[in-house]
């Protein structure tokens, strides 16, 4: 019998539960790694190689080597987990969340400045929120890309 | 005996952490934040505990996914602040209290709640930034702190029921220390806030004081609120908030874990304080602090 996942109609929200952690152990664990300074230097020597120690799937390490952090929650990243790949960046949370919206860090910024993003409209998938497949990317960040 | 004399709520944001650490206090982006927590910091001076019971989670710090708990209590002497990318926060190591985290290891358990005991452990932003919004920058913190960490990493999280009447098993096996020491409960975390997809940046202020309203006021209401709810409505994030309430279920005007029905509960717990403040980096931050009575 499916298991009740009433959390699953939430637009631009991928909840991580057991399903989601199973799917991205290794991914999660490869991001472990690199809380320690020798792992983060082997990693930025060469990232395809530090990549391939792990039994990630392709598609997570073509994820993680785009830093789509979107696509690495798909195939099963967790958050808290793929901002150590930031942080080996050097890259502010911040700057992170702003990728996963299309927006620069200046307008993600300024959004939460002006109280965040509105629950209106992003409760449910089909609505017209901000954050409705419809209206994503939403930022500079996508416009520039695309010019 | 030991009993258990306030909680106090506070969101736990690493921003406010390096804000601190780096003198930024006084800039104009933090500095309505930090006014909203002087009041606090002199509360502490006025009513420091012997032992804090402090309620957070650990954020992909001492718990990978080779190990899940849903309740870890620390049981060691002492637990180092983490180095969670940036290098360990320049703050005080934490000095445990084992005798009385054995102790309510051992109620607890006994009261059907199955934790993980630990000790050996480090520390992350969960814990520290609540102490250093509360304490500011002493040298050593000023009393033992009973780091009690609560998975709300993978879910599903522990629902807010179990939580709260957590917190009843916890005030019972406070009252049952035969020490007598002045405990305060702390629950951290919260409030709304997403920091994944697409509806990364969700807040909601109206959702949030509502819900304060009730934990306050209302708290079994307040732990009857579905997970559901604080997804769709307080973020992915937002989920946190269980871990208030834990706190919350420890305070005098609710029923002790095993009382007969109907036997007596204290008066309601007097509002010292309360807070709140957008944003924090990516985050609502929410703060109160309940005395209890007489």
């Amino acid at each position: 019998m499916a298991l009740d996942k009433p959390y699953q109609d939430i637009p631009g929200t991928i909840i991580f539960d057991a399903e989601q952690s199973r799917r991205g152990y290794w991914l999660n664990q490869f991001c472990m790694s690199l809380m320690k300074a020798e792992n983060r230097e082997r990693f930025k020597a060469d990232e395809r190689a530090y990549l391939d120690e792990w039994a990630m799937t392709e598609e997570q390490k073509q994820a993680v080597l785009a830093r789509d952090l979107n696509w690495c929650m798909r195939t099963g990243g967790n958050i808290y987990f793929l901002a150590k790949i930031g942080a080996t960046d050097g890259k502010s949370f911040q700057y992170m969340a702003a990728t996963m919206t299309g927006m620069t860090q200046e307008e993600y910024m300024q959004m939460m400045l002006s109280g965040g993003r509105s629950a209106e409209g992003n409760r449910y998938i089909g609505e017209n929120g901000d954050a409705q497949a419809q209206n994503q990317p939403q930022g500079k960040s996508h416009s520039n890309k695309e010019a | 005996m030991a009993r258990i004399t306030a909680s106090v709520f506070t969101s736990h944001v690493p921003a406010i952490g390096a804000a601190i650490d780096l003198g930024k206090t006084h800039e104009p982006y933090w500095q309505p934040l930090f006014k909203g927590y002087e009041p606090s910091k002199q509360w502490m001076k006025d009513n420091k505990p012997d032992v804090i019971f402090l309620v957070y989670n650990d954020h992909a710090t001492a718990f990978s996914l080779d190990l899940i708990p849903t309740f870890a209590i620390g049981t060691a002497a002492e637990f180092n602040p983490a180095d969670e990318g940036w290098g360990p926060r320049p703050v005080p190591k934490v000095v445990g209290h084992p005798e009385l985290a054995s102790h309510i290891a051992q109620s607890v358990i006994q009261d059907d709640f199955d934790l993980t005991i630990v000790n050996r452990m480090d520390v992350d932003h969960g814990l520290t930034v609540p102490l250093s919004l509360m304490c500011g920058q002493p040298d050593a913190w000023p009393c033992p702190v009973i780091p009690f960490a609560v998975n709300v990493v993978q879910y599903p999280v522990p629902s807010g029921r179990r939580c709260f009447n957590l917190g009843r098993a916890i005030r019972k096996a406070v009252e049952s220390f035969d020490a007598d020491l002045n405990v305060q409960i702390w629950g951290t975390g919260g409030m709304s806030h997403q920091l994944q997809g697409a509806r990364a940046g969700l807040i909601n202020r109206e959702w949030d004081n509502a819900w304060l309203d009730r934990m306050i006021d209302d708290p079994e209401a307040a732990a009857a609120t579905p997970h559901i709810d604080y997804v769709r409505e307080a973020g992915s994030e937002g989920i946190e908030l269980v871990m208030w309430l834990i706190a919350r279920g420890a305070m005098a005007d609710v029923p002790a874990f095993g009382a007969p029905e109907g036997a007596p509960v204290g008066p309601k717990p007097r509002l010292a304080h309360r807070f709140y403040h957008v944003p924090a980096s990516n985050t609502a931050v929410g703060h109160a602090i309940l005395e209890n009575q007489g």
